[in-house]
Protein backbone atom coordinates (compact mmCIF):
# COMPACT_ATOMS: atom_id res chain seq x y z
CA UNK A 1 0.00 0.00 0.00
CA UNK A 2 2.89 2.37 0.63
CA UNK A 3 6.21 1.57 -0.83
CA UNK A 4 9.11 3.97 -0.50
CA UNK A 5 12.92 3.68 -2.04
CA UNK A 6 15.73 6.11 -0.51
CA UNK A 7 13.75 8.96 0.36
CA UNK A 8 15.92 12.00 0.95
CA UNK A 9 14.96 15.78 2.62
CA UNK A 10 17.27 17.92 3.59
CA UNK A 11 16.93 21.26 4.75
CA UNK A 12 19.09 24.81 5.16
CA UNK A 13 19.33 26.20 8.39
CA UNK A 14 20.67 29.21 9.08
CA UNK A 15 22.95 30.17 12.35
CA UNK A 16 24.16 33.73 12.54
CA UNK A 17 25.88 34.09 8.51
CA UNK A 18 26.70 30.35 8.34
CA UNK A 19 23.82 28.02 6.73
CA UNK A 20 24.24 24.54 7.56
CA UNK A 21 22.41 21.55 5.43
CA UNK A 22 20.47 19.43 7.28
CA UNK A 23 19.92 15.71 6.20
CA UNK A 24 16.54 15.63 8.25
CA UNK A 25 16.15 12.07 5.99
CA UNK A 26 18.34 10.06 4.40
CA UNK A 27 17.25 7.60 2.18
CA UNK A 28 14.28 5.49 3.75
CA UNK A 29 12.88 2.69 2.26
CA UNK A 30 9.42 1.31 3.83
CA UNK A 31 7.19 -0.97 3.11
CA UNK A 32 3.71 -1.25 4.46
CA UNK A 33 1.15 -3.81 3.61
CA UNK A 34 -2.63 -3.68 2.56
CA UNK A 35 -4.81 -3.76 5.88
CA UNK A 36 -1.94 -3.07 8.60
CA UNK A 37 -1.63 -0.56 11.26
CA UNK A 38 2.06 0.36 10.89
CA UNK A 39 3.85 1.90 13.85
CA UNK A 40 6.63 4.92 12.97
CA UNK A 41 9.43 5.09 16.23
CA UNK A 42 11.79 7.48 16.74
CA UNK A 43 13.66 9.99 19.22
CA UNK A 44 12.67 13.62 18.78
CA UNK A 45 14.18 14.65 15.47
CA UNK A 46 14.46 11.57 14.24
CA UNK A 47 12.76 12.22 10.66
CA UNK A 48 9.52 10.76 11.36
CA UNK A 49 7.50 13.89 10.92
CA UNK A 50 9.51 14.74 7.97
CA UNK A 51 8.97 11.22 6.35
CA UNK A 52 5.33 12.06 6.60
CA UNK A 53 4.90 14.87 5.34
CA UNK A 54 6.66 14.30 2.49
CA UNK A 55 4.61 10.95 2.50
CA UNK A 56 1.32 13.24 2.26
CA UNK A 57 2.74 15.91 -0.02
CA UNK A 58 2.96 18.74 2.10
CA UNK A 59 5.94 18.71 1.55
CA UNK A 60 8.64 17.37 -2.24
CA UNK A 61 11.10 15.13 -1.24
CA UNK A 62 15.02 15.68 -2.59
CA UNK A 63 14.83 12.16 -3.55
CA UNK A 64 14.01 8.72 -3.82
CA UNK A 65 11.14 7.31 -5.00
CA UNK A 66 7.10 6.13 -3.45
CA UNK A 67 3.87 4.62 -4.42
CA UNK A 68 0.88 5.73 -1.95
CA UNK A 69 -2.18 3.37 -2.74
CA UNK A 70 -0.90 2.74 -6.36
CA UNK A 71 0.11 6.84 -7.21
CA UNK A 72 2.94 7.93 -7.64
CA UNK A 73 4.27 10.73 -5.20
CA UNK A 74 6.21 12.52 -7.55
CA UNK A 75 4.21 12.24 -10.49
CA UNK A 76 0.72 12.48 -9.45
CA UNK A 77 0.59 14.08 -5.99
CA UNK A 78 -3.08 15.23 -6.89
CA UNK A 79 -3.88 11.70 -6.71
CA UNK A 80 -2.19 10.68 -3.94
CA UNK A 81 -3.68 13.66 -1.80
CA UNK A 82 -7.25 11.85 -2.91
CA UNK A 83 -6.45 8.19 -1.74
CA UNK A 84 -5.11 9.22 1.50
CA UNK A 85 -5.89 11.13 4.84
CA UNK A 86 -3.03 12.51 7.16
CA UNK A 87 -3.63 13.68 10.82
CA UNK A 88 -1.33 16.61 12.07
CA UNK A 89 0.15 16.18 15.09
CA UNK A 90 -0.95 19.32 17.11
CA UNK A 91 -4.69 19.61 16.10
CA UNK A 92 -6.46 20.39 12.85
CA UNK A 93 -9.75 22.47 13.94
CA UNK A 94 -10.57 25.81 14.36
CA UNK A 95 -11.86 27.07 17.78
CA UNK A 96 -15.05 29.25 16.19
CA UNK A 97 -16.85 26.46 14.06
CA UNK A 98 -18.16 23.03 15.17
CA UNK A 99 -17.73 19.41 14.03
CA UNK A 100 -20.09 19.18 12.19
CA UNK A 101 -19.43 22.52 9.90
CA UNK A 102 -15.59 21.09 9.98
CA UNK A 103 -16.48 17.88 8.51
CA UNK A 104 -18.77 19.31 6.27
CA UNK A 105 -16.01 21.92 4.72
CA UNK A 106 -13.28 19.39 4.60
CA UNK A 107 -15.57 16.88 3.11
CA UNK A 108 -16.26 19.51 0.43
CA UNK A 109 -12.45 20.51 -0.17
CA UNK A 110 -12.27 17.00 -1.66
CA UNK A 111 -14.60 17.47 -4.44
CA UNK A 112 -17.71 15.78 -2.14
CA UNK A 113 -21.15 17.52 -3.16
CA UNK A 114 -23.06 20.13 0.17
CA UNK A 115 -25.66 16.47 0.47
CA UNK A 116 -23.31 14.29 0.40
CA UNK A 117 -20.90 16.01 2.56
CA UNK A 118 -23.51 16.60 5.14
CA UNK A 119 -24.68 12.78 5.14
CA UNK A 120 -20.99 11.79 5.49
CA UNK A 121 -20.84 13.97 7.99
CA UNK A 122 -23.64 12.78 10.27
CA UNK A 123 -21.75 9.09 9.53
CA UNK A 124 -18.56 10.03 11.21
CA UNK A 125 -20.29 11.98 13.97
CA UNK A 126 -21.78 9.15 14.67
CA UNK A 127 -18.94 6.72 14.19
CA UNK A 128 -16.56 8.91 16.80
CA UNK A 129 -19.60 9.24 19.04
CA UNK A 130 -19.67 13.30 18.51
CA UNK A 131 -23.25 13.34 18.04
CA UNK A 132 -23.70 14.90 21.27
CA UNK A 133 -21.15 17.86 20.61
CA UNK A 134 -21.54 18.06 16.87
CA UNK A 135 -22.89 21.56 16.94
CA UNK A 136 -21.10 22.82 19.57
CA UNK A 137 -17.84 25.33 18.94
CA UNK A 138 -14.38 22.72 18.54
CA UNK A 139 -13.58 25.36 21.93
CA UNK A 140 -15.55 23.75 24.04
CA UNK A 141 -14.51 20.46 23.89
CA UNK A 142 -12.18 18.00 25.45
CA UNK A 143 -8.74 17.08 24.10
CA UNK A 144 -9.91 13.57 23.53
CA UNK A 145 -12.65 14.87 22.03
CA UNK A 146 -10.95 17.04 19.65
CA UNK A 147 -8.83 14.38 18.97
CA UNK A 148 -11.73 12.56 17.70
CA UNK A 149 -12.28 15.07 15.17
CA UNK A 150 -9.59 15.34 14.22
CA UNK A 151 -8.92 11.82 13.13
CA UNK A 152 -12.53 11.69 11.78
CA UNK A 153 -11.99 14.71 9.73
CA UNK A 154 -8.47 12.77 8.03
CA UNK A 155 -11.03 9.57 6.89
CA UNK A 156 -14.51 12.05 6.01
CA UNK A 157 -13.37 10.94 2.58
CA UNK A 158 -12.90 6.83 2.68
CA UNK A 159 -8.99 7.13 2.07
CA UNK A 160 -7.23 3.69 1.43
CA UNK A 161 -4.61 5.11 4.04
CA UNK A 162 -4.49 7.21 6.71
CA UNK A 163 -1.15 9.02 8.03
CA UNK A 164 -1.40 9.81 11.84
CA UNK A 165 0.78 11.69 13.35
CA UNK A 166 1.19 10.69 16.97
CA UNK A 167 -2.71 10.77 17.98
CA UNK A 168 -2.41 10.26 21.44
CA UNK A 169 0.07 12.07 22.78
CA UNK A 170 -1.13 14.66 25.39
CA UNK A 171 -4.19 12.44 25.64
CA UNK A 172 -5.64 11.08 29.45
CA UNK A 173 -5.01 6.76 29.60
CA UNK A 174 -8.65 6.56 28.91
CA UNK A 175 -9.04 8.47 25.91
CA UNK A 176 -6.04 6.85 24.80
CA UNK A 177 -7.33 3.66 24.76
CA UNK A 178 -10.19 4.81 23.30
CA UNK A 179 -8.13 6.00 20.32
CA UNK A 180 -6.61 2.60 19.70
CA UNK A 181 -9.85 1.05 19.75
CA UNK A 182 -11.08 3.79 17.14
CA UNK A 183 -7.34 3.14 15.34
CA UNK A 184 -8.33 -0.79 15.29
CA UNK A 185 -11.82 0.02 13.97
CA UNK A 186 -10.82 1.44 10.74
CA UNK A 187 -8.38 -1.19 9.65
CA UNK A 188 -11.05 -3.63 10.68
CA UNK A 189 -13.04 -1.28 7.75
CA UNK A 190 -10.13 -2.08 5.59
CA UNK A 191 -8.02 0.98 5.94
CA UNK A 192 -4.24 0.84 6.14
CA UNK A 193 -2.98 3.17 9.05
CA UNK A 194 0.29 4.80 9.40
CA UNK A 195 1.06 5.80 12.62
CA UNK A 196 3.89 7.57 14.34
CA UNK A 197 4.75 7.08 18.22
CA UNK A 198 6.53 8.07 21.21
CA UNK A 199 5.03 5.16 23.58
CA UNK A 200 6.37 2.25 23.13
CA UNK A 201 3.50 0.19 24.79
CA UNK A 202 1.37 1.50 22.28
CA UNK A 203 3.49 0.12 19.60
CA UNK A 204 3.06 -3.22 21.06
CA UNK A 205 -0.05 -3.05 21.66
CA UNK A 206 -1.43 -1.54 18.33
CA UNK A 207 1.14 -2.21 15.69
CA UNK A 208 0.91 -4.88 13.18
CA UNK A 209 4.02 -4.36 12.21
CA UNK A 210 6.79 -1.26 12.76
CA UNK A 211 10.10 0.71 11.68
CA UNK A 212 12.68 2.13 13.99
CA UNK A 213 13.78 5.28 12.57
CA UNK A 214 16.91 7.31 13.63
CA UNK A 215 19.33 10.31 12.31
CA UNK A 216 17.18 10.30 9.49
CA UNK A 217 17.27 6.13 8.59
CA UNK A 218 15.62 3.44 9.30
CA UNK A 219 17.41 1.14 11.85
CA UNK A 220 14.95 -1.64 12.20
CA UNK A 221 11.43 -2.77 10.80
CA UNK A 222 9.38 -5.94 11.31
CA UNK A 223 6.82 -7.49 13.86
CA UNK A 224 7.21 -6.23 17.39
CA UNK A 225 7.55 -9.66 18.34
CA UNK A 226 10.07 -10.31 15.33
CA UNK A 227 11.94 -6.88 16.83
CA UNK A 228 12.32 -7.92 20.10
CA UNK A 229 13.17 -11.68 19.10
CA UNK A 230 15.99 -10.14 17.45
CA UNK A 231 17.67 -7.77 20.32
CA UNK A 232 18.13 -10.86 22.56
CA UNK A 233 15.25 -13.47 22.41
CA UNK A 234 13.65 -14.29 25.55
CA UNK A 235 14.92 -15.00 29.14
CA UNK A 236 13.62 -17.78 31.61
CA UNK A 237 14.75 -17.57 35.10
CA UNK A 238 14.36 -20.78 37.04
CA UNK A 239 14.78 -21.14 40.92
CA UNK A 240 16.95 -23.96 42.30
CA UNK A 241 17.05 -24.96 45.92
CA UNK A 242 20.51 -25.66 46.50
CA UNK A 243 21.60 -27.57 42.93
CA UNK A 244 22.64 -25.03 40.57
CA UNK A 245 25.56 -26.04 39.88
CA UNK A 246 24.57 -29.39 38.62
CA UNK A 247 21.43 -28.17 36.49
CA UNK A 248 24.32 -25.10 34.51
CA UNK A 249 26.44 -28.26 33.56
CA UNK A 250 23.06 -29.98 32.21
CA UNK A 251 21.82 -27.12 30.35
CA UNK A 252 25.47 -26.11 29.07
CA UNK A 253 25.07 -28.37 25.99
CA UNK A 254 21.54 -28.05 25.14
CA UNK A 255 21.38 -26.25 21.67
CA UNK A 256 18.28 -23.69 22.33
CA UNK A 257 20.07 -22.11 25.12
CA UNK A 258 21.94 -19.34 23.48
CA UNK A 259 23.55 -18.02 26.58
CA UNK A 260 23.47 -19.41 30.40
CA UNK A 261 23.98 -17.06 33.50
CA UNK A 262 23.87 -17.77 37.24
CA UNK A 263 21.53 -15.75 39.66
CA UNK A 264 22.91 -14.71 42.75
CA UNK A 265 20.49 -15.99 45.50
CA UNK A 266 20.72 -19.49 43.60
CA UNK A 267 18.93 -20.19 40.46
CA UNK A 268 19.64 -19.79 36.86
CA UNK A 269 19.03 -17.14 33.94
CA UNK A 270 18.48 -19.42 30.84
CA UNK A 271 18.42 -17.12 27.42
CA UNK A 272 16.32 -18.53 24.60
CA UNK A 273 14.83 -17.83 21.11
CA UNK A 274 10.86 -18.35 22.43
CA UNK A 275 9.95 -18.83 26.12
CA UNK A 276 6.90 -20.24 24.84
CA UNK A 277 8.46 -23.37 23.42
CA UNK A 278 11.83 -24.00 25.68
CA UNK A 279 10.04 -23.55 28.84
CA UNK A 280 8.54 -27.45 28.19
CA UNK A 281 11.83 -28.32 27.57
CA UNK A 282 13.37 -27.14 30.91
CA UNK A 283 10.69 -28.64 32.54
CA UNK A 284 11.52 -32.06 31.53
CA UNK A 285 15.51 -32.00 31.47
CA UNK A 286 15.19 -30.66 35.18
CA UNK A 287 12.63 -33.39 35.94
CA UNK A 288 14.79 -36.04 34.44
CA UNK A 289 17.61 -35.33 36.23
CA UNK A 290 15.92 -35.23 39.44
CA UNK A 291 16.45 -31.60 40.44
CA UNK A 292 14.04 -29.87 41.88
CA UNK A 293 11.92 -26.58 40.73
CA UNK A 294 12.00 -23.93 43.64
CA UNK A 295 10.07 -21.27 40.47
CA UNK A 296 10.29 -20.79 36.68
CA UNK A 297 9.96 -17.33 35.45
CA UNK A 298 9.43 -16.15 31.89
CA UNK A 299 10.68 -12.44 30.78
CA UNK A 300 10.25 -11.42 27.32
CA UNK A 301 12.54 -8.28 25.91
CA UNK A 302 10.30 -4.72 26.00
CA UNK A 303 10.49 -2.32 22.88
CA UNK A 304 12.08 -0.69 25.28
CA UNK A 305 14.82 -2.98 24.80
CA UNK A 306 15.22 -3.07 21.28
CA UNK A 307 14.89 0.71 21.02
CA UNK A 308 18.08 0.90 23.60
CA UNK A 309 19.67 -1.27 20.95
CA UNK A 310 19.31 0.05 18.07
CA UNK A 311 19.62 3.63 18.60
CA UNK A 312 21.79 3.78 21.65
CA UNK A 313 19.35 5.65 24.09
CA UNK A 314 16.24 4.92 25.76
CA UNK A 315 13.21 6.59 24.28
CA UNK A 316 12.23 7.92 27.75
CA UNK A 317 15.26 10.13 27.37
CA UNK A 318 15.38 11.21 24.42
CA UNK B 1 -14.45 25.41 -12.77
CA UNK B 2 -12.61 23.66 -9.86
CA UNK B 3 -11.10 26.85 -8.96
CA UNK B 4 -13.71 28.82 -8.72
CA UNK B 5 -16.06 26.25 -6.63
CA UNK B 6 -12.95 25.87 -4.21
CA UNK B 7 -12.57 29.32 -3.66
CA UNK B 8 -16.15 30.28 -3.04
CA UNK B 9 -15.59 27.13 -0.12
CA UNK B 10 -13.29 29.27 0.90
CA UNK B 11 -14.79 32.57 0.74
CA UNK B 12 -18.20 31.10 2.27
CA UNK B 13 -16.67 29.67 5.39
CA UNK B 14 -14.05 32.64 6.08
CA UNK B 15 -16.94 34.95 5.65
CA UNK B 16 -19.60 32.96 8.05
CA UNK B 17 -16.46 33.66 10.84
CA UNK B 18 -16.66 37.59 10.07
CA UNK B 19 -20.45 37.20 10.44
CA UNK B 20 -20.35 35.33 13.92
CA UNK B 21 -18.15 37.54 15.41
CA UNK B 22 -18.68 40.96 13.74
CA UNK B 23 -16.31 43.15 15.82
CA UNK B 24 -13.42 43.51 13.76
CA UNK B 25 -15.63 44.55 11.14
CA UNK B 26 -16.79 47.47 12.80
CA UNK B 27 -13.61 48.17 14.38
CA UNK B 28 -12.02 48.34 11.26
CA UNK B 29 -14.85 51.13 10.21
CA UNK B 30 -13.92 53.47 13.31
CA UNK B 31 -10.59 54.78 11.96
CA UNK B 32 -12.09 56.29 8.83
CA UNK B 33 -14.86 57.27 10.40
CA UNK B 34 -13.18 59.52 13.15
CA UNK B 35 -10.77 60.81 10.22
CA UNK B 36 -14.03 61.55 8.71
CA UNK B 37 -15.64 63.14 11.87
CA UNK B 38 -12.54 64.54 13.59
CA UNK B 39 -9.77 65.54 11.42
CA UNK B 40 -12.31 66.37 8.00
CA UNK B 41 -13.93 69.34 9.58
CA UNK B 42 -9.94 70.89 9.95
CA UNK B 43 -9.79 70.41 6.14
CA UNK B 44 -11.66 73.46 4.94
CA UNK B 45 -8.98 75.67 6.29
CA UNK B 46 -6.23 73.80 5.45
CA UNK B 47 -6.71 72.78 1.68
CA UNK B 48 -7.98 76.92 1.85
CA UNK B 49 -10.93 75.33 0.11
CA UNK B 50 -14.36 76.93 -1.15
CA UNK B 51 -16.86 74.88 1.07
CA UNK B 52 -16.62 72.25 3.73
CA UNK B 53 -18.30 70.07 0.97
CA UNK B 54 -15.52 70.86 -1.36
CA UNK B 55 -12.77 70.18 1.03
CA UNK B 56 -15.24 66.15 1.76
CA UNK B 57 -15.22 65.86 -1.69
CA UNK B 58 -11.35 66.10 -1.93
CA UNK B 59 -10.64 64.18 1.51
CA UNK B 60 -13.35 61.06 1.41
CA UNK B 61 -12.04 59.46 -1.84
CA UNK B 62 -8.64 59.37 -0.16
CA UNK B 63 -10.12 58.02 2.95
CA UNK B 64 -11.31 55.32 1.17
CA UNK B 65 -7.85 53.87 -0.70
CA UNK B 66 -6.94 54.15 3.30
CA UNK B 67 -9.75 51.77 4.47
CA UNK B 68 -8.82 49.35 1.17
CA UNK B 69 -5.00 49.78 2.02
CA UNK B 70 -5.36 48.87 6.19
CA UNK B 71 -8.37 46.89 6.03
CA UNK B 72 -6.51 44.02 3.87
CA UNK B 73 -3.03 44.70 5.03
CA UNK B 74 -3.42 43.20 8.79
CA UNK B 75 -4.69 40.04 7.02
CA UNK B 76 -1.99 38.21 7.29
CA UNK B 77 -2.56 38.13 11.54
CA UNK B 78 -5.24 35.61 10.87
CA UNK B 79 -3.79 33.11 8.10
CA UNK B 80 -1.07 33.00 11.36
CA UNK B 81 -3.39 31.67 13.75
CA UNK B 82 -4.48 29.50 11.40
CA UNK B 83 -1.24 27.81 10.71
CA UNK B 84 -0.91 27.48 14.25
CA UNK B 85 -4.42 25.71 14.61
CA UNK B 86 -3.55 23.92 11.95
CA UNK B 87 -6.62 24.40 9.67
CA UNK B 88 -3.89 25.16 6.84
CA UNK B 89 -2.00 22.49 6.57
CA UNK B 90 -5.49 20.24 7.24
CA UNK B 91 -6.45 22.28 3.71
CA UNK B 92 -3.27 21.07 1.92
CA UNK B 93 -3.48 17.46 2.02
CA UNK B 94 -6.39 18.19 0.32
CA UNK B 95 -6.69 18.19 -3.58
CA UNK B 96 -8.30 21.44 -2.79
CA UNK B 97 -7.00 24.34 -4.95
CA UNK B 98 -3.54 26.57 -3.70
CA UNK B 99 -5.16 29.52 -5.19
CA UNK B 100 -8.08 29.55 -4.19
CA UNK B 101 -7.15 28.56 0.19
CA UNK B 102 -5.39 32.46 -0.59
CA UNK B 103 -7.84 33.83 -3.25
CA UNK B 104 -10.98 33.10 -0.98
CA UNK B 105 -9.53 34.72 1.62
CA UNK B 106 -8.56 37.82 -0.03
CA UNK B 107 -12.38 37.80 -1.49
CA UNK B 108 -13.27 38.09 1.89
CA UNK B 109 -11.20 40.94 2.83
CA UNK B 110 -12.33 42.41 -0.38
CA UNK B 111 -16.17 41.85 0.64
CA UNK B 112 -15.29 43.54 3.89
CA UNK B 113 -13.25 46.48 3.10
CA UNK B 114 -16.19 47.23 0.34
CA UNK B 115 -19.20 47.39 3.10
CA UNK B 116 -16.88 49.34 4.89
CA UNK B 117 -16.21 51.50 2.05
CA UNK B 118 -19.88 52.06 1.38
CA UNK B 119 -20.66 52.61 4.59
CA UNK B 120 -18.07 55.22 4.81
CA UNK B 121 -19.22 56.53 1.34
CA UNK B 122 -23.23 56.74 2.84
CA UNK B 123 -22.09 58.45 5.98
CA UNK B 124 -19.73 61.34 4.09
CA UNK B 125 -22.80 61.88 1.64
CA UNK B 126 -24.88 64.60 4.26
CA UNK B 127 -20.80 66.67 4.47
CA UNK B 128 -21.40 66.99 0.80
CA UNK B 129 -19.94 64.44 -1.03
CA UNK B 130 -21.09 63.32 -4.29
CA UNK B 131 -20.80 60.91 -6.80
CA UNK B 132 -22.12 59.23 -9.85
CA UNK B 133 -23.09 55.63 -9.77
CA UNK B 134 -20.79 54.33 -12.92
CA UNK B 135 -17.85 56.57 -11.13
CA UNK B 136 -18.79 54.96 -7.63
CA UNK B 137 -18.49 51.57 -8.89
CA UNK B 138 -14.85 51.98 -10.80
CA UNK B 139 -13.64 53.51 -7.24
CA UNK B 140 -14.97 50.62 -5.88
CA UNK B 141 -13.39 48.15 -8.93
CA UNK B 142 -9.79 49.82 -7.67
CA UNK B 143 -10.78 49.34 -3.93
CA UNK B 144 -11.25 45.69 -4.81
CA UNK B 145 -7.94 45.44 -6.63
CA UNK B 146 -5.99 46.89 -3.38
CA UNK B 147 -8.00 44.34 -1.77
CA UNK B 148 -6.70 41.67 -3.17
CA UNK B 149 -3.05 42.83 -4.11
CA UNK B 150 -2.68 44.20 -0.05
CA UNK B 151 -4.32 40.99 1.52
CA UNK B 152 -2.29 38.49 -1.12
CA UNK B 153 0.88 40.26 -0.04
CA UNK B 154 0.30 40.38 3.57
CA UNK B 155 -0.65 36.69 3.62
CA UNK B 156 2.79 35.77 1.39
CA UNK B 157 4.38 37.68 4.34
CA UNK B 158 2.81 35.96 6.98
CA UNK B 159 3.78 32.43 5.33
CA UNK B 160 7.35 33.54 5.14
CA UNK B 161 7.81 35.17 8.71
CA UNK B 162 5.10 32.05 10.46
CA UNK B 163 5.09 34.67 13.33
CA UNK B 164 3.34 37.84 14.58
CA UNK B 165 6.53 39.26 16.17
CA UNK B 166 8.30 39.71 12.79
CA UNK B 167 5.02 40.24 11.24
CA UNK B 168 3.78 43.08 12.90
CA UNK B 169 7.16 45.53 13.24
CA UNK B 170 7.33 44.73 9.19
CA UNK B 171 3.82 45.62 8.37
CA UNK B 172 4.10 49.07 10.78
CA UNK B 173 6.95 49.82 9.02
CA UNK B 174 5.62 50.26 5.51
CA UNK B 175 2.13 51.22 6.77
CA UNK B 176 3.49 54.37 7.75
CA UNK B 177 5.64 55.92 4.89
CA UNK B 178 2.52 54.38 2.41
CA UNK B 179 0.01 56.24 3.99
CA UNK B 180 2.19 59.27 4.38
CA UNK B 181 3.16 59.35 0.53
CA UNK B 182 -0.04 58.50 -0.28
CA UNK B 183 -1.28 62.06 -0.48
CA UNK B 184 -4.52 61.27 1.45
CA UNK B 185 -3.99 63.66 4.56
CA UNK B 186 -2.63 66.51 2.77
CA UNK B 187 -1.91 67.68 -0.96
CA UNK B 188 1.90 66.78 -1.47
CA UNK B 189 4.51 68.99 -2.97
CA UNK B 190 7.81 69.88 -3.57
CA UNK B 191 10.12 66.59 -3.17
CA UNK B 192 7.96 64.55 -1.08
CA UNK B 193 5.33 64.88 -4.11
CA UNK B 194 8.39 63.54 -6.32
CA UNK B 195 8.95 60.26 -4.02
CA UNK B 196 5.50 59.87 -3.90
CA UNK B 197 5.20 58.92 -7.61
CA UNK B 198 6.99 55.52 -6.42
CA UNK B 199 3.83 54.82 -4.35
CA UNK B 200 0.86 52.89 -6.58
CA UNK B 201 -1.27 54.32 -3.75
CA UNK B 202 -0.43 58.14 -4.26
CA UNK B 203 -1.69 57.39 -7.92
CA UNK B 204 -4.44 55.51 -6.32
CA UNK B 205 -5.76 58.48 -4.35
CA UNK B 206 -5.33 60.92 -7.17
CA UNK B 207 -7.80 58.55 -9.49
CA UNK B 208 -10.28 57.94 -6.80
CA UNK B 209 -10.72 62.14 -6.15
CA UNK B 210 -10.94 61.80 -10.17
CA UNK B 211 -13.38 59.77 -10.13
CA UNK B 212 -15.45 61.04 -7.44
CA UNK B 213 -14.80 64.55 -8.99
CA UNK B 214 -17.26 62.80 -12.23
CA UNK B 215 -14.07 62.77 -14.40
CA UNK B 216 -13.44 59.05 -15.67
CA UNK B 217 -11.76 60.51 -18.66
CA UNK B 218 -8.93 61.68 -16.65
CA UNK B 219 -5.58 59.43 -17.31
CA UNK B 220 -4.65 59.03 -13.76
CA UNK B 221 -7.89 56.87 -14.04
CA UNK B 222 -6.60 54.45 -15.92
CA UNK B 223 -3.08 54.60 -15.21
CA UNK B 224 -3.96 53.87 -11.97
CA UNK B 225 -5.96 50.64 -12.87
CA UNK B 226 -3.22 49.28 -15.05
CA UNK B 227 -0.76 49.57 -12.07
CA UNK B 228 -2.33 48.13 -9.20
CA UNK B 229 -3.64 45.61 -11.68
CA UNK B 230 0.09 44.51 -12.74
CA UNK B 231 0.84 44.56 -9.09
CA UNK B 232 -2.43 42.77 -8.14
CA UNK B 233 -1.76 39.73 -10.31
CA UNK B 234 2.18 39.88 -9.01
CA UNK B 235 0.81 39.51 -5.38
CA UNK B 236 -1.22 36.92 -6.69
CA UNK B 237 0.92 34.48 -8.12
CA UNK B 238 3.56 35.40 -4.80
CA UNK B 239 1.00 34.07 -2.05
CA UNK B 240 -0.35 31.30 -4.73
CA UNK B 241 3.50 29.70 -4.52
CA UNK B 242 3.63 30.38 -1.27
CA UNK B 243 0.56 28.63 -0.44
CA UNK B 244 1.63 25.38 -2.85
CA UNK B 245 4.91 25.44 -1.33
CA UNK B 246 5.92 27.78 1.48
CA UNK B 247 3.93 25.96 4.80
CA UNK B 248 6.10 24.34 6.83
Amino acid sequence: MIETKGLRKSFKSRQGRETKTVEAVRGVDLFVQEGEIFGFLGPNGAGKTTTLRMLATLIEPDGGEATIAGADLRKAPGEVRRRIGYVAQGGTTWDEVSAREELVLHARMYGISKAEAQRRAVRALEAFQLTEYADRKCKTYSGGQRRRVDIALGIIHEPKVIFLDEPTTGLDPQSRAHMWDEIRRLRAEGMTIFVTTHYLEEADALCDRMAIMDHGQIVAEGTPAELKREISGDVVTVGLNGSTPKAAELFDTEAYIKKLETVDDGGLRLYVDEGATAIPLILRKLDAAGIALGSIELHRPSLDDVFLEKTGRSLRES
Amino acid sequence: MKPFRDTWLIFQRQTLLILRNPVWLIIGVLQPLYFLLLFGPLLKDALQADSAAAAYRIFVPGLLVMLAMFGAMFTGFGLIAELRAGVIERSRVTPISRVALMLGRALRDVATLLFQALLITVLAIPFGLTVHLGDLLLAFLMLGLIGVMMSAASNALALKLKTEDALAPLMNGLAQPLLLLSGILLPLTGWVATVAKFNPFAWAVDASRALFAGDAGDPKVWQSLLILGVLTVAALMWAGRSFARGVR
